[in-house]
């Protein structure tokens, strides 16, 4: 697994690697996410109960699922870079999180909107929009311990025990979070999950998560790099600044 | 055509979920991109720098 | 094990020694109490029913507030440093600041909670459970927000960070304690909600130390 790891360890390698598999991301993302939209919006019938609200879902589930998958993703890349003091880990954990929030905020926001025309309210406090927010907040949290410091590897390396202490705590939350909505259930249906979900419905829904995961890994690529060339560009300033001084004092 | 825009009525709802999520998945593969390309100049024109200032 | 304890006796000399600070989270926990029917209304019966809720958000807030002086002051100071380089464990360092933390900080509050469960008509049923729930909960708090301190005590003020890092994390405790207190005043069994706490108490106990542990020695650094 070290061995592996140490493989691809070597930032020059991974800046070949991801120029290479860069434009592939790219296109299949394009593909599979005009896929989806014209599936969702057009190829698709309109629900028996919720009508044409149901395209929204096809926006607001595969969200949520990202919301939860990339920070698996952080809390993996977190693990590795604190394990083996693998420098691209660090950079992943890094790139990934404000991804992980922007499609949090996705996914609250068209919760919001796909549950007024359904319940009535812009929000209501069921199970899974309830975990989404506190997950939002972990993500922000995240963030902001890792711009806190001044020393990025430092900064980096704070938000990777978070990013570890939050995912124990995940399946926590989501526990109580669900007691706590069984608990406060109101007499009217109020259930949070929606209707289930119909044949017909699988594949805009599918086709919009595959969507977004490879949009994921584009972005995340593309934020890698950028960090790869940031960090090259620290060193060698700090090599300019050494070479300066040795200079003056010469 | 007018029917499709109006969403059964819900056109209210469903084009700005569309919207937000286009804006905020759009935001962040632009500043990906951006901070990508602004990182490599910077690069190259330090590089540059550093390598005039070895020739004098 | 006799210098875990004298290490407890250090904090909670040092403690007594700012007890105004102590004194100043207490003092926080029953305003933020008294903000409440204040800005409800007077009505007894709706206090009544938020009150389970408002007792534990506001030990949460208070909580927040006196994670501050865990570890900040040693940093400042430099006994960190002296302390990370003694022949005990950095973890079993955490743990035993945790417990002064603990005893100054959360005691306090679980004997003001009463109180403050008077002030909210609290039925009565529920004053027991509140207090042995909320027994159960604070040291959660206290060692949960020791990871928050521990990660941000390097940092150019940490201390408002904290609470967006560790108040997500105590979500649990908050729900499974007001839920108990709640199932006592309705008067059904409130075992498992207390096994939760306990159970979470446990998990805390075990793992946060190795998580502040490693906050710390990345401030070091």
């Amino acid at each position: 697994m070290a061995s592996i790891l140490h493989r691809f360890a070597n930032p020059a390698r991974f800046m070949r690697l991801s120029a290479i598999l860069l434009p592939w991301a790219v296109g299949i993302t394009l593909l599979t996410l005009v896929a989806g939209i014209y599936l969702a919006l057009f190829a698709s019938p309109a629900d028996y109960q919720q009508g044409e609200t149901v395209r929204i879902m096809y926006v607001h589930v595969p969200a949520a699922w990202m919301a939860l998958f990339v920070y698996g993703v952080m809390a993996a890349a977190s693990a590795v870079g604190l394990i083996w003091r693998h420098p691209l880990a660090d950079m992943a954990a890094r790139v990934a999180s404000p991804i992980g929030a922007g499609f949090t905020f996705v996914a609250l926001v068209t919760g919001s909107l796909w549950g007024q025309p359904m319940w009535g309210t812009w929000w209501v406090w069921d199970a899974r929009l309830t975990s989404v927010l506190i997950l939002f907040f972990l993500y922000l949290g995240h963030m902001a311990l890792a711009d806190a410091f001044d020393d990025a590897t430092k900064g980096a390396r704070a938000a990777a025990i978070l990013a570890l202490v939050g995912v124990i705590n995940l399946p926590i939350i989501h526990f109580s979070v669900d007691w706590w909505n069984t608990l406060h259930q109101p007499a009217s249906v109020v259930r949070g999950g929606g209707p289930s979900i119909a044949a017909e419905m699988m594949w805009p829904l599918m086709t919009m998560a595959l969507a977004f995961k490879t949009y994921f890994v584009t972005v995340l690529l593309l934020g890698m790099r950028a960090e790869v060339t940031a960090a090259k560009l620290r060193a060698l300033r700090r090599t300019q600044v050494a070479a300066a001084t040795t200079v003056a004092a010469v | 055509m007018s029917e499709f825009f109006d969403m059964g009525g819900f056109a209210r709802f469903v084009w700005p979920a569309y919207g937000v999520a286009s804006m905020v998945l759009g935001a962040l593969a632009w500043r990906a991109i951006a901070r990508a390309k602004r990182t490599k100049t910077e690069l190259a024109a330090l590089r540059a720098e550093l390598g005039k200032e070895d020739d004098a | 094990m006799s210098a875990i304890f004298s290490l407890i006796r250090r904090d909670l000399a040092l403690a007594w020694r700012r007890a105004s600070e102590i004194v100043a989270v207490l003092i926080f926990f029953v305003l933020a109490i008294v903000l409440f029917p204040l800005g409800v209304g007077p009505d007894l019966a709706v206090l009544s029913r938020i009150a389970a809720g408002t007792i534990w958000v506001a030990a949460l807030l208070a909580a927040m507030l006196s994670l501050d002086r865990l570890f900040l002051p040693d940093h400042d100071d430099g006994s960190l440093d002296l302390l990370m380089a003694s022949p005990l464990s950095l973890e079993a360092i955490v743990l035993a600041k945790c417990c002064a933390h603990w005893l100054v900080t959360g005691l306090p509050l679980i004997v003001c909670a009463p109180v403050l469960a008077i002030l909210m008509n609290l039925p009565w049923e529920g004053f027991a459970t509140l207090v042995l729930a909320m027994a159960l909960g604070t040291p959660t708090l206290s060692l949960v927000g020791a990871i928050g301190a521990a990660l941000t005590v390097g940092v150019r003020r940490g201390g408002t960070l904290v609470p967006l890092l560790v108040l997500p994390l105590v979500i649990p405790v908050l729900i499974f304690g007001v839920g108990a207190v709640d199932g006592a005043v309705a008067g059904a069994s409130v075992s498992g909600q207390l096994m939760i706490l306990a159970a979470a108490l446990l998990v805390a106990l075990v793992l946060a130390p190795f998580a502040a542990a490693a906050g710390l020695r990345l401030a070091a650094e």
